[in-house]
């Protein structure tokens, strides 16, 4: 009598190629439309292991893998995707981490459809492997099981790095100097750490505690995190500058833009990060909070970006009948991650597309009561070969809202730059930097937004990481230039 | 943390804290303020930093309690601690080197006065200060401010120093000989009306401006206002500007945004926490002041 025994991960055989190819794409669990809209708890419910095991299956190990170029942190994909596929999450999270700082952050907020998944063998023909939900799935696990990971004490080298900013770039480039034995110090000027990824993301799509956890694991291996430091402020960069041997500048853009038309001081108008502070940062989602913020039946969000959908899917869930996106662009041309616009139009939000405001409308009280908007038709293509919207004479038109948020972007800050005079800044005030990423003073690096304008996360990190190596170079390391390993490989063909 | 090392109530509502906060302390300059946060959970607050000693790393944050979060501060004692002080923000004033300066100050305002007053005084300026409150009892720093130059007390009931309203103390000022510069800071229509009185003298005014804000560095733009027309954030780009260019009726009315909100917190506070705090000064609770806004001084 043969004994009976579970199948083991060893006893599975590996599949064809074929087989591979004949597994259909995992899809996301969520939460339905019709109830995550009320509420504040994330969207997307995550995989088991047993389909994220499966799904890793479909990757088809490529001799050159194109998704490492497609990935702003170079990832090695598939070498985190073979580990899963073979049970042996402990490995698969070592190398995941290695490579990147914040995955629980990045398997969330990615555009991967435009990075690793977009130039994913598989894409060609049907769909891409979900690296990303893969990613979340990885990273999830290695923040429930850090007892099972791989904790490498560097030697300490002495050296010193401020880090200024606590968001995505700041984040990643301490994560990479201590893995390297530096002393980090992190200097944010609000009070709790993370930047965008706290005061920006809302909970539905960034829980707080998952940001807070991966903020936890770089003050575990040692980064000091000094809060409510302004720097330009409470210290000024030349002071840094001598206090470490080397500076990180990642600040972020900044100031909110707003659209410069009438009306625009009534009450009831928000920039998106305003707005979005409240909510997220200070927690007036929450309806026993102590910050206030206020509630529209009808809100109009002005902007077509990833600002633009998490202000308006956040009026919705605080109670917005009408929550309205107003974009002076057509629908293929919003530029938030497709995830975002098909999540928000399922939640029911309004599209107004091809339309531009051109005044805030107020009662008798200074209360917004309407947007004033004129229709917009697309011209001769503008400089980033886009059809410039233009608008269509006569063609104005009012949508009644309590609340307008305006989400058209942000400019630099000059807090920091007003008091480093020596500091080389763009005439739109972003600092400049070398190709290894060293500001015109010498020892000061920077990254990110203040640096790109505004991006997205990854390209952020992707800063950071590239800004961690050149610094370890500049200090005397051997650190890999993480710079040329990304070109080369997002040069080649996708 | 930033312990309490001392406090004590300068009128009804108005109350001072000393907290250490150190390297504040050392590199402040008049006109600047800080942004606390009590705890977690807790509101941001925007205070002018009074007064700083750096040789013992304090600074004087003087609090009217108006909302159900400056309840909260004003209720703190030597020992207890505020979770979070940012800080120095705000631009310093543009301070001038000699002649004569008017500091006018309404409430709480005469709080933010106090150190420009200081100041111009140590500079070698000619100061006279002129503070108000409703009675004598909300009368608030004259002591402080005698060491700085002349002071003028006026209130609005008679009770003490002289009977009415602080602009026509400024106006016999005005009409008594050459002025190089007025500051005025306190409730909003206070202010409107220095400016509207010195205008015509063409004496420079300053007025210091309470928007409301979260950061304090120029990121969320809820502090914005409208000066001679342009948009400028309180925060980063002031909080003093020409009072002679400033919109207050827009200042005024965007200071009401979140005014049912703080009715509502203040119906909960009360509720639970004037009987306690009363209790413990042995003072009648504390009534609303005139400064609307979440944004205290």
């Amino acid at each position: 009598m043969t004994e009976e025994r579970p199948p083991t991960d060893e006893d599975r055989p590996a599949l064809t190629q074929k087989e591979r190819m004949a597994i259909d794409r995992v899809a996301m669990p969520e939460q339905d439309a019709a109830i995550r809209a009320v509420n504040f708890r994330e969207v997307n419910l995550g995989l088991t292991r047993q389909i994220a095991m499966l799904e890793a299956e479909r990757c088809l190990q490529c001799p050159k893998p194109y998704c490492i170029g497609g990935c702003p942190v170079s990832v090695n994909i598939p070498r985190f995707l073979k580990l899963l596929r073979e049970g042996d999450l402990p490995a698969a999270a070592d190398s995941l981490l290695d490579d990147n700082a914040l995955p629980c952050v990045t398997g969330r907020v990615c555009p991967q459809e435009s990075q690793c998944e977009g130039v994913c063998l598989r894409a060609k023909k049907g769909n891409a492997v979900a690296i990303g939900h893969l990613e979340r799935f990885v990273a999830d696990w290695a923040q429930a099981h850090p007892d099972e990971l791989i904790h490498l004490k560097p030697k300490p080298t002495g050296r010193t790095i401020a880090i200024v900013g606590s968001g995505p770039a700041g984040l990643t480039a301490a994560g990479e100097l201590v893995k390297l034995g530096h002393a980090v110090t992190i200097f944010e000027a609000f009070h709790a750490a993370g930047g965008v990824l706290v005061y920006g993301i809302p909970e539905f799509r960034l829980p707080k505690d998952i940001v807070q956890a991966e903020v936890d694991r770089l003050v575990a291996d040692g980064v000091r995190i000094e809060p409510n430091s302004i720097i330009g402020k409470t210290y000024t960069l030349p002071e840094l500058r001598t206090r470490f041997d080397a500076v990180f500048l990642a600040v972020g853009a900044g100031l909110p833009v707003f659209m410069d038309v009438p009306g625009e001081n009534l009450k009831g108008v928000y920039s998106a990060n305003e707005y979005l502070t409240r909510v997220n940062l200070m927690g007036a989602w929450n309806p026993g909070s102590e910050t206030p913020v206020l509630h529209g039946q009808r809100v109009a969000v002005v902007g077509g970006g990833n600002v633009a959908m998490d202000s308006v899917r956040t009026a919705r869930r605080l109670g917005a009948d009408e929550a309205m996106i107003v974009y002076r662009r057509g629908r293929d041309e919003l530029p938030a991650r497709a995830e975002e616009v098909h999540h928000a139009e399922q939640e029911g939000i309004r599209f107004d597309l091809q339309v531009a405001p051109v005044e805030v409308l107020g009662d008798e009280k200074g209360w917004v009561r309407a947007l004033r908007c004129i229709r917009m038709e697309p011209g001769e293509p503008d400089a980033s070969g886009r059809a410039r919207p233009v608008p269509i004479p006569g063609s104005e038109f009012e949508i009644p809202c309590e609340m307008v948020v305006v989400a058209i972007g942000t400019r630099s800050n000059p807090l920091l730059t007003a008091t480093a005079p020596d500091l080389r800044v763009s005439d739109r005030g972003y600092i400049e930097i070398d190709e290894t990423g060293m500001t015109s003073i010498d020892g000061v690096f920077a990254g990110g937004d203040i640096v790109r304008g505004a991006a997205t996360v990854i390209l952020a990190m992707g800063d950071g990481k590239r800004a961690a190596a050149a610094i370890d170079r500049y200090l005397g390391g051997e650190a890999p230039a993480a710079a040329d390993v990304t070109v080369e490989a997002a040069s080649e063909p996708a | 943390m930033h312990p309490i090392v001392a406090r004590d109530q300068l009128s009804p509502n108005v109350t001072r804290l000393v907290v250490e906060a150190p390297r504040i302390a050392e590199i402040r300059r008049p006109g600047q303020f800080v942004i606390v946060r009590l705890g977690e959970g807790a509101e941001r607050i925007p205070l002018t930093i009074a007064d700083a000693d750096p040789a013992a790393g304090t600074i004087s944050l003087i609090i009217q309690s108006v909302g159900a979060s400056t309840m909260d501060l004003v209720a703190l004692q030597p020992g207890d601690a505020i979770r979070d002080v940012a800080g120095p923000l705000g631009r310093p004033t543009d301070l001038i080197d000699q002649g004569r300066a008017v500091c006018v100050g309404g409430g709480v305002g005469t709080a933010v006065v106090y150190p420009i007053a200081e100041e111009l005084h140590r500079r070698g300026v000619s100061v006279t200060s002129v503070i108000g409150g409703r009675s004598r009892e909300w009368v608030i720093l004259e002591d402080e401010l005698r060491t700085a130059g002349e002071v003028v007390v006026c209130t609005d009931d008679g009770s003490y120093g002289r009977h009415g309203f602080v602009t026509e103390a400024l106006r016999d000022l005005c009409d008594a000989g050459p002025i190089d510069e007025v500051f005025a800071v306190g409730p909003v229509p206070m202010m409107r009306a220095v400016a509207e009185l010195t205008r015509p003298y063409g004496i420079r005014t300053t007025a210091s401006l309470n928007a409301i804000m979260v950061d304090g560095t120029g990121m969320c733009g809820g502090c914005r206002v409208s000066i001679d027309g342009q948009s400028r954030y309180a925060c980063v780009d002031g909080p003093e500007f020409d009072a002679h260019a400033v919109d207050f009726a827009s200042l005024a009315d965007r200071l009401t945004t979140y005014r049912s909100f703080e009715q509502e917190a203040l119906a909960r506070h009360e509720a639970c926490l004037i009987p306690a705090l009363a209790d413990r000064l042995g003072d009648p609770p504390p009534t609303t002041g005139p400064v609307a806004g979440s944004a205290a001084r």
